[in-house]
């Protein structure tokens, strides 16, 4: 096949790029090796859209976060993704960590970072008296947002495929090489040819970069665990809690998310397997520790799920964003570990403006809108879930009775532009599943949902790709009889 | 566009498993002519439906029928007497007003105003999420009741090898019926020293399928990238803390969880229903009746039963006194508290209303949990100071619900004070 670009890569920052250049002529795919975008650190991350106070001034991590967090309210509106800024406070418990605190209150003035106020003991308690009453003062950064990382990416990719990217998934890049001025990707599912190349693979990017630049880099896996505790009852804090931060990330965080659940961690640690994603008994209780220091009256109880995700850590500790050195044609983001989510946005535009700069291209004459999926029935009054109702009656079976996940949005999910194929991308794209019962109820609904839309058996519908079956086959098939 | 009407029930029942069944049978026994059964499955019979075994019914019909023939006899039955039940009809939201949403695909949003409510919604799984396991999130872990409903509903199997954590009476029905299909059921892992199921299920289910229990164990990885491949099980010491050394691995690519049943209450608290910390299930008085007048609850989603029998016993009840509700019956005198004294957990109801002297025409039953195993041991209730009741009890466990009914003399003769239900070892 061939192509005029192809993107390397479905997580935010890849789809961000697809969906930026799918407003100009050219053909366009994008290669992802999981069933589904948003599978690696972007669907497991802190969903914090980070005010910006953390990084080195001068640094492409703080130039690109602030600028980035300040694209959020227009491009959400755009893509109908919920977005937020409750906030966020970070947390000094000693005079050490003071100094640290007034140190970030000044490195975010030097990058730029507006709202931003160091509060006494007092004022903190009063904005969130679930804080632990030994806190001395703290950074108050009032610009600090939240949103939902797989929900972007999956309204991203969306936006991408209404406009002619193809995406092509389960499909891994293997081998990368130059021939003829173009560039020769082979993947698991034969060779693509483009003019374009834009690496956006985040754990993979330093490997795909070192097959054709001379400069070589190198991107370790650095893991974070987190506990999701449930949304039923109210969060114990309305913004993001940071400590102060140490030498391997942020710290641990307790922070509500889009969707009213408690999110708990990450830790970091540094693995050797870029798919090592397991939680480990000694790193979810250090999580459970660490948290306790902000928050005393800690409560597991309504642990809904714990987790794990992958950080793309460059060992140069900065973001590379731009023309690969050395190689036309080629562009790529690597080191895209946090602040990634919050520069995803100025991450693309950025490498967008450089690939048009370098590769003019016609914009189209009709850049389609996004497609905004419907809303949530578990958010609407009355009237618009009879209105709902009226429209299409398969809002009137609730399939998710935790999240309240109706019939018409499962059939949506897997119906939309970059529709779900699995149980986890329904989950991630409706809630259902989401909740305290963790799909016990409505997994075997949904299952028969899919394996009705994708016009497969049962026994092939996974939850996650590849050979997550569910089912193993019928009775029959098993037992050789109907029934025992 | 659908115009949005309140219609006005006498009773509504949430729920159409057993609980709701025998709640709508016993209100339309009492009277009750505008009465209307809510339920969320297409099917009347709730849990039942799914459990194809037998062991059902032996204390209320005298015979041993499976899930569904027991479930069959309450939708005769309220069929008979002619009981409006809507399925496919999931309650939305309810208020203490006794205001109720509810949605269907055939009639679309209803809204209703009810005399009483009778809470019925049964309860759910404790999944694997909760229990934070250490490993990785793959397929092939389930719920029993979920691998249940795979299995005896839906006519699929979920794997060919097997561990089950938890000993609940799910889990061992499931290894039973696993086993029964052709799969290897390697082992049941119960983090207690004592088994949380019924004893005949652990008899009928393990014993008689020489599969392993291993007491004051539990999983403590969960392996495998797509499917699950294995499962490390650990021996925990006094704390549940896994002991480093003692670990097995298993291979399997089926893990079934059966480590605790929750009343579902998300709607209860919607209504400001009090709920007990320690059942899940709502607080209630002697007719079952919650903190919010006209609001009563019975079934799994007020305590979890082991025996479907006594779900329906309590029912029966919680039926007649919102039916009571509805007609105008208040009922008037103080609350006496009724406490869990050491070795006891949760008992229900947790207050009784002391009646008018000498009013008190029946008993009331009060049932909990042992908070341990105990053999020999003397049960007691306390009215204040003073012992009122004295049973000897051969053996105690956590595993079966407890029960003990105060007589209506003793009823007629209580002090006011608190009671306390105690076990002394």
């Amino acid at each position: 096949m061939e192509y005029d670009i192809v993107i390397i890569g479905g997580g935010v920052v890849g789809c961000a790029v697809a969906r930026l250049l799918s407003a100009y002529e050219g053909s366009i795919a994008l290669i992802e090796r999981s069933t589904d975008v948003a599978e690696g650190a972007s669907k497991a991350n802190s969903g914090i859209v980070h005010a910006g106070f953390d990084a080195e001034p001068g640094s492409l991590k703080a130039k690109l976060n602030v600028e980035g967090a300040g694209m959020y309210e227009a491009l959400c509106a755009e893509l109908g993704v919920p977005f937020a800024r409750p906030g966020a406070l970070v947390l000094a418990f000693d005079e050490e960590q003071r100094a640290t605190v007034e140190d970030l209150y000044h490195k975010g003035l030097a990058n730029g970072v507006e709202g931003l106020e160091i509060i006494g003991r007092e004022r903190i308690l009063e904005l969130e008296p679930n804080v632990n009453p030994q806190v001395v003062c703290a950074l108050w950064a009032k610009t600090s947002g939240l949103v939902s990382p797989y929900e972007l990416t999956y309204a991203l990719a969306d936006h991408a495929v209404i406009n002619g990217v193809d995406f092509l998934l389960e499909t891994e890049a293997k081998d990368i090489h130059k021939e003829n001025g173009t560039f020769v990707v082979s993947t698991t599912k034969g060779d693509l040819h483009a003019r374009v190349l834009v690496n956006c693979a985040g754990i993979s990017s330093a490997r795909l970069h070192n097959m054709l630049s001379d400069t070589k880099y190198e991107v370790i896996a650095r893991k974070g665990e987190y506990y999701l505790l449930d949304h039923t009852v109210a969060p114990a804090f309305t913004r993001t809690m940071f400590q102060t931060p140490g030498k391997m990330g942020k710290g641990i965080l307790v922070s509500p998310t889009t969707h009213g659940n408690l999110l708990l961690g990450p830790t970091a640690e540094d693995v050797t397997d870029d798919w090592d994603t397991a939680t480990t008994a000694a790193a979810l209780r250090m999580v459970s520790e660490k948290a306790r220091r902000t928050w005393p009256k800690e409560n597991l109880r309504t642990c809904v799920t714990t987790f794990a995700g992958i950080r793309a850590h460059e060992k140069g500790g900065d973001f590379i964003v731009g023309p690969t050195q050395g190689v036309k044609g080629a562009y790529e983001a690597i080191g895209i570990e946090s602040p990634g989510l919050s520069a995803s946005p100025a991450i693309a535009q950025r490498l967008v403006s450089q690939i048009l700069q370098d590769n003019p291209l016609k914009k189209k004459v009709e850049w389609k809108p996004a497609y905004k999926g419907p809303k949530p029935f578990s958010g609407m009054t009355i009237q618009e879930r009879a209105e709902a109702y009226a429209q299409n009656p398969e809002y009137g079976a609730v399939i998710c009775r935790c999240e309240q996940v109706t019939e018409a949005e499962i059939r949506d999910a897997i119906r939309r532009p970059l529709g779900a194929r699995t149980l986890d991308a329904v989950k991630r794209r409706t809630r259902a599943g989401m909740g305290r019962c963790q799909g016990g109820f409505c997994s075997p609904r949904v299952l028969e949902i899919l394996a009705e839309e994708l016009k497969v058996d049962p026994t092939q519908v996974t939850k996650s790709g590849g050979k997550s079956y569910l089912l193993v086959g019928t009775l029959a098939s098993i037992t050789g009889k109907e029934d025992a | 566009m659908q115009i949005l009407n309140t219609q006005t029930v006498d009773v509504l029942v949430i729920g159409a498993g057993p609980a709701g069944m025998a709640a709508a049978i016993a209100a339309r026994e009492a009277g009750v002519s505008n009465l209307l059964v809510l339920e969320r499955e297409a099917d009347m019979g709730g849990i039942l439906r799914q459990c194809i075994h037998n062991g059902f019914g032996l204390h209320r019909f005298k015979e041993e029928l499976t899930g569904p023939e027991y479930a069959q006899r309450d939708i005769d039955r309220v069929r008979e007497l002619g009981i409006e039940v809507r399925c496919g009809t999931t309650v939305l939201s309810i208020d203490e007003c006794r205001f109720v949403t509810a949605i269907s695909k055939e009639k679309g949003l209803q809204l209703f105003q009810a005399g009483a409510i009778v809470l019925a919604m049964g309860c759910r799984e404790r999944p694997n999420g909760s229990l934070g396991t250490p490993g990785t999130r793959c397929a092939g872990v389930f719920s029993a009741g979920t691998a249940q409903k795979y299995v005896n509903l839906e006519g699929y199997m979920p794997g060919k090898r097997v561990v089950i954590l938890g000993s609940g009476d799910v889990g061992l029905i499931m290894a039973r019926r696993m086993t029964l299909q052709g799969a290897k059921v390697l082992a049941c892992v119960e983090l207690m020293p004592y088994s949380s199921g019924l004893n005949r299920n652990i008899v009928q289910c393990l014993q008689d399928y020489d599969i392993p229990l291993y007491l004051s164990h539990t999983v403590t990885y969960i392996r495998g990238r797509e499917r699950l491949e294995g499962v490390t099980v650990s021996q925990v010491d006094e704390c549940r803390n896994p002991i480093p050394g003692t670990e097995k691995e298993f291979d399997c690519d089926t893990l079934l969880l059966s480590v605790g049943l929750i009343p579902e209450n998300e709607l209860t608290q919607q209504a400001n229903v009090e709920i007990s910390p320690l059942t899940q299930g709502a607080v209630v008085d002697d007719t079952l009746q919650t903190n919010q007048p006209g609001i009563f609850a019975c079934g799994n989603v007020l305590h979890v039963h082991d025996l479907v029998d006594f779900v329906s016993a309590e029912s029966l009840k919680a039926g007649k006194a919102a039916a009571e509700y509805a007609m105008g019956q208040r009922w008037s005198g103080k609350f006496v508290h009724v406490k869990d004294g050491d070795g006891v957990r949760g008992v229900v109801p947790q207050k009784i209303r002391i009646p008018e002297s000498g009013m008190a025409a029946q008993g009331v039953q009060l049932m909990f949990r042992p908070a341990g195993v105990y053999e020999n041991a003397t049960l007691r209730i306390m009215d204040g100071e003073k012992e009122i009741h004295k049973a000897k009890k051969r053996i105690l466990t956590p595993g079966e619900m407890a029960e003990v009914t105060l007589k209506s003399d003793i009823l007629n003769a209580l002090s006011g004070a608190d009671l306390t239900v105690r076990i002394d070892p």
